[in-house]
């Protein structure tokens, strides 16, 4: 391994203070996407900040019903607590679907917000990217592009999924993240903290480099919301969605009084849809609403040499999630 | 010999050690003063090094060496001669024979081109990241359509014809044609590849993640050019190796050549993406398949072309068509081996070599002509199962196939397919019944063992085979028990040495009939010295003659008087009574030798979320006698699992630009998991076959896979009415798309 500086954060502030504004130090939290990046040479460290020990380890229920979640509460804990389970199934399920027991008892909610793609071409570290080496091409456009690359909110530049089953969760819920630089606090609605690839692949986040996610805040429980995550993809378990939906759901009757639709897998970031969710409201859910529904969740969708099938595969993961939650 | 042991299920021997991690592996091992290697490995597929930029190494921190084509010691050839079982425990054998840094050619991605050694690990790799190779490339050949278009097919036989084949398929009442595809797979075994190599007063001794320690040690000695016993190999535990580990690769090389120069201990592991490219791999096959019956369903013709890619260093064969030469009765037969060179690695044995996918494509092919007679599968298998070899015209040694499949048909619930494809659905998911043969050569080759028993109630058993993790340290106690009486925890085994008595590489599930003959004999041996101990002068019977002496139960009978070994031995202050045997092959030209069975397949497929299941499988397997149930379980069910992943998931993916692999690690190359594991259900049938030794013990670690993905591509043919013919399975492929969506 390279040598590195590692600092240990003692608080916030000394963490944000400590940062070299390099592009080359990383907060270390959980380290299951860090320590493997920098052991392949793809995340190049020069120094390390250490978050571990910063007491950002709560889940609060505000009193306007919001969640506040520290940036170090591991999945596994956030997954599990009694307030998620009840009033953000689609949280619950959509991290317990993620990687494996072992990973999500280091993982971290912050950490999991600022994870990076699986693209192969990537993390080889000699293959043109434009994310790794900015100017130097999209291996993955005419590459082999089945299981982690996306058919919505690609660019000429990039087409890597967005990994992440908890943030497309996230999404749906409505969220804003809690930052924190040397010059102070800020708030980030969720839905504007992943950014898409456009000309500056490389661009992945609204962080700017001396900034450490503090806490991200859900927004209130819909009351009387239904709600679930399906994740679609080859094997059963511990492997990144090949198309995934977060639906919630509240029901008036037997219509739809709001909704929320999120895709993962399909994504170059967690991918919300509005128009999906305009269209679901008023109806009553019937396999046709749904199906239509989807087809517009989809709209847009570019299919590359060979995830053609993810644009189906989104479709189905709404159609079945929506027509079997329990609303 | 008593019988209780020789197929009862007692738990390994050697699992408390693993478990609690006191098992030493080969990279578990550092040395006093060792050093760390690095690998840095082509970034391009074909080319030339034309130039190392190694200054920014050179100055990294703790570097000691960097190697590379110009300056790593100058080498031998390991032999690439045929090699014949008679032979093997003098086998010397690379599947890649060019050596690492031998020039500077590169003929596939991942291939060795510098190794840094430095004081730790991670200063090892920290300067391997800093060495800037530059190439000049050349178009590589990606792949075997790319492979075809480029080069020329070469010989890969074994072939076989018998009969006219082509004339009886024209002349046939029903015919196929059909063509299947099975993709590069990797094995992936959990534990690396790793080589611990330390020179000692002119002795090369190495721990290796091997298969083979005796073949790995007369490797090293032509490469080195050493007489082989100034070498030796250790691997007492190896974590798995599927064929990737029966034969020296690279990095072996390497370490040795790397610690050699720098006169001190080095090891080298081989980091998970260069597994994928620089120890073998089941390579891409393409098969075509002709079969034809007569009007009743009889095979008339079958022909089995098949072309498998190598590298462009060696001509490795996958022998796809082994099995289709006997499994089934027919005049008219063809079975031909081809072979394209592309930029790969060298491919090399992979669990089952060629029947795992050859019987995908024999056995799909057997599905769609049962089909087009209008039969069921199985009664179209059992009215063509063959009832002797006919590729050799010998009778089997033992073959109780129709009985298999009788078994696992009735416990598996045949009878209540309903043969209409998508015909039988629970909620939302379509059931498919699918079923195959499975198949795998039964080999004896020749072993050495030594056994002692000693004065202290005990017993050890020494061999130079090695446990894969089959349980071959358990079965060794296990016959030694037999014998003598003494229980398995007072047995002491130890395996995995290059300088205990030779024994042949741990793979073609051989080492059981091969071994176990050594150590009963060896055990007996000991029993004759025991019994010597015991007639001698100041013995417990002196005077008598050895064939006054019985022994039975584990003590020495004569007369009226019985005593336990222990008192002989104390009687002439003896530590031990030792035993050794060598033991030799089976008759091969009275009786043809395979095991046989067959699988059962149910698949759920959920069309509303594309989602394909494997949810059961019954098997019933003839392996001849089976000495250890639980072990041998153990090997068929995970075979199983294996081949639940070759029909779903695995593939090692290939960039068709560039020749680079795309998915080389272990989230992207997708295995099964626990999760998708199916109810299991094995009949073992245990007739022993004594023909092939004197316990009737076939060997059991392939024949669970081969047949496996057939049987699932058949359920799934039969869930959705779709045939797949290119493995893996996935998905995509059964997806209902639009035309302008297709894949």
């Amino acid at each position: 391994m390279r040598a590195f500086d590692y600092v240990r954060a003692n608080s916030v502030e000394q963490a944000v203070t400590t940062h070299a504004k390099s592009p080359t130090t990383f907060f270390l939290a959980g380290g299951t996407t860090l320590l493997d990046l920098v052991k392949l040479d793809i995340m190049p460290a020069d120094q390390v900040i250490d978050v571990n020990h910063l007491s950002l380890k709560q889940i609060e229920v505000q009193k306007d019903g919001s969640v506040r979640i520290g940036a170090l509460v591991s999945n596994t804990e956030l997954a599990h607590h009694p307030h998620i389970v009840e009033h953000y199934a689609v949280l619950s399920q959509a991290l317990l679907s993620g990687a494996t027991t072992q990973l999500r008892n280091k993982a971290t909610t912050a950490g999991n917000v600022m994870q990076r793609v699986r693209c192969n071409y990537f993390r080889d570290g000699y293959s043109p990217c434009n994310k790794r080496e900015p100017g130097s091409g999209c291996a993955a456009i005419d590459g082999h592009n089945r299981s982690v690359h996306a058919v919505l909110g690609t660019s000429d530049q990039c087409i890597a999924s967005h990994p992440s089953d908890m943030c497309v969760a996230m999404v749906a819920i409505g969220a804003t993240v809690e930052v924190q630089g040397p010059k102070g606090k800020r708030s980030v609605d969720f839905a504007d903290f992943h950014l898409l690839p456009g000309a500056t692949p490389w661009k992945e986040h609204a962080l700017l480099d001396d900034e450490l996610i503090t806490h991200v805040v859900l927004a209130a429980p819909l009351a009387g919301n239904t709600s679930a995550y399906l994740k679609l993809r080859d094997r059963a378990s511990y492997q990144f969605a090949l198309a995934s939906s977060a639906v919630i759901v509240v029901m008036d009757g037997n219509t739809v009084r709001e909704a929320r639709v999120a895709l993962g897998g399909v994504g170059t970031k967690p991918w919300r849809s509005l128009d999906a969710e305009q269209a679901l409201k008023g109806q009553t859910l019937t396999p046709q609403t749904l199906e239509k529904v989807a087809a517009i969740a989809l709209t847009g969708a570019k299919a590359y040499r060979h995830n053609a099938y993810k644009i189906a595969l989104g479709q189905q993961a709404i159609v079945r999630n929506l027509g079997t939650l329990n609303a | 010999m008593t019988d209780a042991m020789i197929g009862s299920a007692p738990r390994r021997i050697d699992g408390q050690r693993k478990v609690t991690g006191s098992a030493m592996y080969a990279s578990d091992h550092h040395l006093k003063n060792m050093a760390y290697g690095y690998g840095v490995f082509s970034t391009v597929a074909s080319g030339k090094i034309i130039g190392l930029e190694l200054d920014a190494a050179r100055k990294s921190p703790g570097v000691l060496e960097i190697l590379h084509h110009g300056n790593f010691p100058s080498l031998y050839h390991n032999s690439t001669l045929p090699m014949s079982f008679a032979q093997i425990l003098k086998a010397a054998k690379s599947d890649e024979s060019r050596l690492p840094f031998e020039d500077d050619t590169v003929h596939y991605a991942g291939q060795f081109v510098a190794l840094v050694v430095a004081d730790t690990f991670e200063h090892a790799r920290a300067a391997a990241y800093k060495i800037k190779v530059s190439y000049s490339k050349t178009d590589a050949v990606a792949n075997l359509e790319q492979g075809l278009k480029a080069g020329a097919l070469q010989d890969g036989s074994p072939n076989h014809t018998r009969g006219d084949a082509a004339a009886a398929f024209d002349s046939a009442a029903h015919s196929i044609d059909t063509t299947y595809s099975t993709p590069v797979e990797t094995h992936n075994p959990m534990e690396m590849h790793a080589t611990v190599a330390s020179w000692e007063d002119g002795r090369l001794i190495v721990y290796e993640a091997t298969q083979g320690v005796v073949a790995h040690r007369n490797s090293l000695a032509k490469i080195f050019g050493l007489i082989p016993e100034k070498v030796e190999v250790r691997a007492p535990f190896i974590g798995s190796g599927f064929g990737s580990k029966l034969w020296i690769w690279p990095h072996s090389v390497a370490a040795c050549g790397a610690a050699r120069v720098l006169n001190r201990p080095v090891q080298l592991v081989v980091p998970r993406q260069q597994m994928f490219t620089t120890t073998g791999h089941r390579p891409e096959t393409r098969q075509r398949m002709r079969l034809a019956t007569d009007d009743k369903g009889k095979l008339v013709s079958v022909r089995h072309e098949s072309i498998n890619t190598t590298s462009f260093t060696d001509p490795y064969k996958e022998n796809c068509g082994t099995s289709t030469k006997s499994l089934y009765s027919c005049a008219n037969v063809l079975v031909t081996h081809k072979i394209i060179e592309v930029n790969r690695g060298t491919p090399t044995s992979m669990r089952a070599p060629g029947a795992a996918p050859g019987l995908f494509a024999l056995e799909s092919a057997m599905d769609e002509m049962a089909d087009k007679v209008g039969m069921d599968p199985l009664a179209f298998r059992k009215l063509n199962v063959s009832e002797r070899d006919e590729s050799q015209n010998l009778p089997w040694s033992s073959n109780h196939l129709q009985e298999c499949i009788d078994k696992a048909a009735e416990r598996f619930g045949w009878s209540k397919r309903n043969p209409t494809p998508g015909s039988m659905k629970d909620g939302t998911e379509i059931i498919g019944y699918g079923m195959a043969a499975c198949n795998w050569d039964a080999y004896r080759t020749p072993a050495e063992a030594q056994v002692a028993l000693r004065a202290d109630g005990t017993a050890w058993a020494i061999c130079g085979v090695q446990d894969i993790g089959t349980g071959t340290y358990t079965i060794v106690a296990q016959v030694v028990s037999s014998i003598t009486g003494i229980p398995l925890d007072k047995i002491e085994v130890e395996l995995g040495n290059s300088s205990f008595p030779p024994a042949p590489v741990s793979g073609g599930s051989w080492a059981t009939a091969s071994v176990l003959p050594a150590i009963a004999e060896a055990t007996r041996q000991a029993v004759e010295q025991l019994k010597a101990f015991a007639t001698a002068p100041k013995g417990v019977f002196a005077g008598a003659k050895a064939e006054q002496v019985s022994f039975e139960q584990g003590q020495l009978k004569s007369g009226d008087k019985t005593f336990a070994i222990a008192d002989v031995l104390n009687a002439q202050k003896q530590g031990s009574a030792f035993g050794e045997a060598k033991t030799g092959m089976n008759d091969t030209s009275k009786h043809s030798f395979r095991s046989f069975g067959v699988h059962f397949v149910e698949v759920r497929w959920d069309s509303g979320i594309s989602r394909l299941r494997v949810s059961r499988v019954v098997s019933a397997i003839d392996v001849g006698k089976v000495i250890n149930q639980k072990t041998a379980l153990n090997q068929v069910e995970g075979a199983i699992v294996m081949g639940v992943g070759m029909a779903l998931f695995e593939a090692t993916d290939f960039d068709e630009r560039n020749g680079m692999p795309v998915n080389n690690n272990y989230a992207e190359y997708v295995v099964p998991v626990h999760a998708d594991q199916p109810e299991i259900d094995v009949i073992l049938l245990d007739y022993p076959d004594f023909e092939l030794n004197e316990f009737g013990a076939r060997g059991i670690g392939e024949i669970g896979i081969t047949g496996l993905a057939a049987a699932v591509a058949n359920a799934v043919s039969h869930a959705t009415g779709k045939r797949i013919r290119d493995l893996p399975i996935t998905l995509d492929k059964l997806m209902e798309l639009p035309p302008t969506m297709k894949v």
